[in-house]
């Protein structure tokens, strides 16, 4: 029994070692991302290619998803302010919930399973088939040629998509509140204006996307450059890229929005 | 896909993008307000500051015409010492009266001027004298309270 | 000293393996290989699979670096080169991958003017004349709007050859170019890589285990068992060597030094213990 416990223990500490292993290789391959990037902005249509891949490709999903999540706050937000008799504020709780939190957060979730599993998925198909191999032995460096554009096209993609989300959402929030309810359209406008800082709130929020993308992208590339160069291989890595980034999203979250929204 | 139409496709995203932040920026959030225009710094001293806080709306006349910008305890008076950023374009006779107020019954604190009849004017540096420190709800409760029983004492 | 007839000693090989060594995670790849690629030939070099014959490859390559031991390409030390160095020689090295590996999101034509891009500064018009060229010296000149997902096996792996002249390379190099083609497609490939090494005067190095195409065209032969060379010549010699791997693996033999099992106990053995179990 005592054999047992060892073996589980060092199974443990091998998999925590292997982990750290990992990403410190992670971090290497995020620093040679960001020396070779200058292929990204010489050639710049690579760039373009990818930010068409990744941005407008998910476009449907994140408007039509940012309308839903407004509609849904429009509801759930005036049930809850109709008893303290401050359905005015209706549009404050709509916009901050969304330019704060929910639109980079869940534009980031929604991102990382469509746009990063896609381009783990891709990255990894062409090790397995010996591309990036290919690519290599022709000199040409796989990491700025592959690599780096679909990274920096994740990076500008995603604020722009959260964006989006917000703005879809607080349109849907409208729609539901003003449109379907009743809300008084003129306090729902002039209290969110009146409440939502440009600085504080909407910077902030911009910023929180654009870490995201950061995220999302690194995790995306580096699980597709490390896949297995086999069927199991590509596919593990593609779901590891969605629940990673997912993961590490919340954390950066959490982490964000205690320096930001915390404090005086 | 050929190049031209994804150009295309990518300019519309980034275009609509821009757009939305353009939208959230303008139409949601007020940038009027927080763009930092010329002020002048005057000084208030309260017994009771309440629930204000830094950057905290300081109105006349209902309209907003600075901020607060720092809040500190002084240690020898034992007030608390209130920085207020006023908008250049407005000035105020030296013996306004300050008052911390509530926004609605439950809402956040906010300093308000009410003016006087003084014809000299604060400059920057000045100190208002004359303030009135935050309604604490506690203590109107217990002097109502303390006020009834008196009332019901009385009577007797 | 390897020698291949015919050849002065003195005339400049293209390719020098001398006492290559190379382990990865402690396990021996290849142990103490010599070989010497002349130019204008066709080398092949044979074994079972997994005997270390792709390794080699990417060590001429540069893409893996030999324990002890060194590889000279036209006189150049390969793993002291730097960066600079590496990307000069593989522009003049072309590789035809194990299945093609062409790039799927390009049509034909712009995976064979991919390096003309990369590499040089020719316009648009020449690039497609030198394009529309190699396509046409391995007969596909036709399909040069077609996707590699719309390509049969055969064509593909000819597209991937143009691809690996596209810059009129020195040495070729063919990773199991005659790997699942039909009989037609083996003809034709074998005939290719036999006129255009003749063609470009350039060097070819196939690693493959087709014995009947590769013994059509090549120059010299070198066979790899666990890592080590263990029999070298001409066509010729090889086809009567009396070497037992050599003459098991040419006559396509089911037992000899290749065994048919698997290590295991012996079968009787194993039959008498499950009979004893269950009594």
């Amino acid at each position: 029994m005592l054999s047992g416990i060892i073996e589980a223990l060092s199974g443990l500490g091998q998999r925590v070692t292997s982990r750290i292993w990992r990403l410190g290789y992670a971090s290497r391959f995020f620093l040679a991302i960001l020396l070779h990037s200058g292929t990204s902005v010489r050639r710049l249509h690579l760039t373009i290619r990818e930010i068409y891949f990744t941005g407008v490709l998910s476009l449907i999903i994140i408007l039509v998803s940012g309308m839903f999540v407004g509609m849904v706050l429009g509801l759930q937000g005036y049930d809850t302010l109709q008893r303290y008799g401050s359905t005015e504020a209706l549009g404050v709780l709509v916009s901050l919930s969304l330019v704060r939190e929910l639109g980079p957060v869940v534009a980031a979730l929604l991102f990382a399973s469509r746009a990063g599993s896609a381009i783990t998925a891709e990255i990894g198909m062409m090790k397995a088939t010996e591309q990036l191999s290919a690519m290599e032995m022709m000199a040409v460096d796989p990491i700025a040629r592959v690599v780096a554009p679909r990274f920096w096209g994740g990076v500008i993609s995603m604020p722009l998509l959260a964006a989006l989300f917000s703005a879809m959402g607080i349109f849907g929030g409208y729609l539901v509140g003003v449109q379907l309810i009743g809300v008084d359209e003129g306090s729902f406008w002039s209290q969110m204006q009146a409440s939502v800082d440009f600085r504080e709130d909407i910077l902030n929020g911009v910023i929180k996307s654009f870490v995201f993308g950061i995220i999302v992208s690194w995790v995306a590339v580096f699980e597709g450059y490390d896949a297995e160069p086999t069927a199991e291989g590509v596919s593990g890595a593609t779901t590891r890229t969605v629940v990673t980034s997912s993961l590490a999203i919340l954390a950066a979250d959490f982490i964000l929005t205690a320096f930001m929204f915390t404090g005086t | 896909m050929s190049r031209t139409t994804l150009d295309l496709w990518v300019g519309f995203f980034v275009a609509v993008g821009l757009g939305a932040l353009l939208f959230l920026a303008l139409k949601v959030g007020n940038m009027a307000s927080s763009s930092s225009g010329d002020t002048y710094a005057i000084q208030a001293k309260f017994d009771n500051i309440g629930g204000l806080k830094v950057r905290g709306a300081v109105k006349s006349a209902g309209v907003v015409v600075g901020r607060v910008t720092e809040i500190r305890f002084d240690p020898e008076a034992y007030q608390a010492v209130v920085t207020i950023n006023v908008d250049d374009r407005y000035k105020f006779p030296r013996d306004t009266f300050a008052t911390i107020n509530t926004s609605g019954l439950l809402g956040e604190q906010y300093i308000g001027f009410e003016v006087g009849g003084d014809t000299a004017m604060l400059k920057a540096g000045d100190t208002i004298k004359k303030t009135q420190s935050a309604v604490v709800l506690e203590k109107l409760i217990s002097q109502f309270m303390f006020n009834k029983a008196a009332e019901d004492g009385g009577k007797k | 000293m390897t020698g291949v007839p015919g050849v002065n000693m003195s005339q400049e090989s293209l390719v020098e393996i001398r006492d290559l060594n190379f382990t990865y995670d402690e396990r021996p790849i290849l142990t103490g290989i010599n070989m010497t690629i002349p130019r204008g030939k066709v080398v092949a070099v044979m074994g079972i699979s997994g005997c270390g014959k792709t390794t080699t490859l990417r060590l001429i390559g540069g893409q893996l670096k030999p324990s002890s031991g060194s590889v000279r390409v036209a006189g150049q030390v390969v793993h002291e080169l730097d960066s600079d160095g590496l990307y000069n020689l593989r522009r003049r090295m072309g590789m035809l991958f194990q299945f093609g590996a062409l790039f799927t999101d390009m049509s034909v034509y712009d995976n064979i003017a991919f390096q003309m891009r990369e590499h040089t500064d020719l316009p648009e018009s020449m690039i497609r004349d030198l394009v529309m060229m190699k396509l046409h010296a391995v007969g596909l000149r036709g399909a040069h709007a077609l996707m590699p997902a719309e390509l049969s096996g055969g064509m593909a792996r000819r597209v991937a050859l143009a691809r690996a002249i596209a810059l009129d390379p020195m040495l070729i190099m063919y990773d199991e170019p005659f790997a699942g083609l039909d009989p037609i497609s083996l003809s034709i490939v074998g005939e290719l890589i036999r006129k255009l090494t003749e063609a470009l005067g350039a060097s070819s190095i196939i690693v493959t285990h087709d014995v009947q195409e590769s013994l059509k065209i090549v120059d010299y032969v070198y066979f790899v068992s666990a890592g080590k060379i263990v029999a070298e010549g001409t066509a010729e010699e090889i086809k009567h060597s009396t070497v037992p791997y050599v003459h098991q693996f040419v006559w396509g033999e089911a037992d000899g030094p290749v065994p048919f099992q698997y290590p295991a106990r012996p079968y009787g053995e194993q039959l008498m213990e499950s009979a004893v179990r269950r009594a």
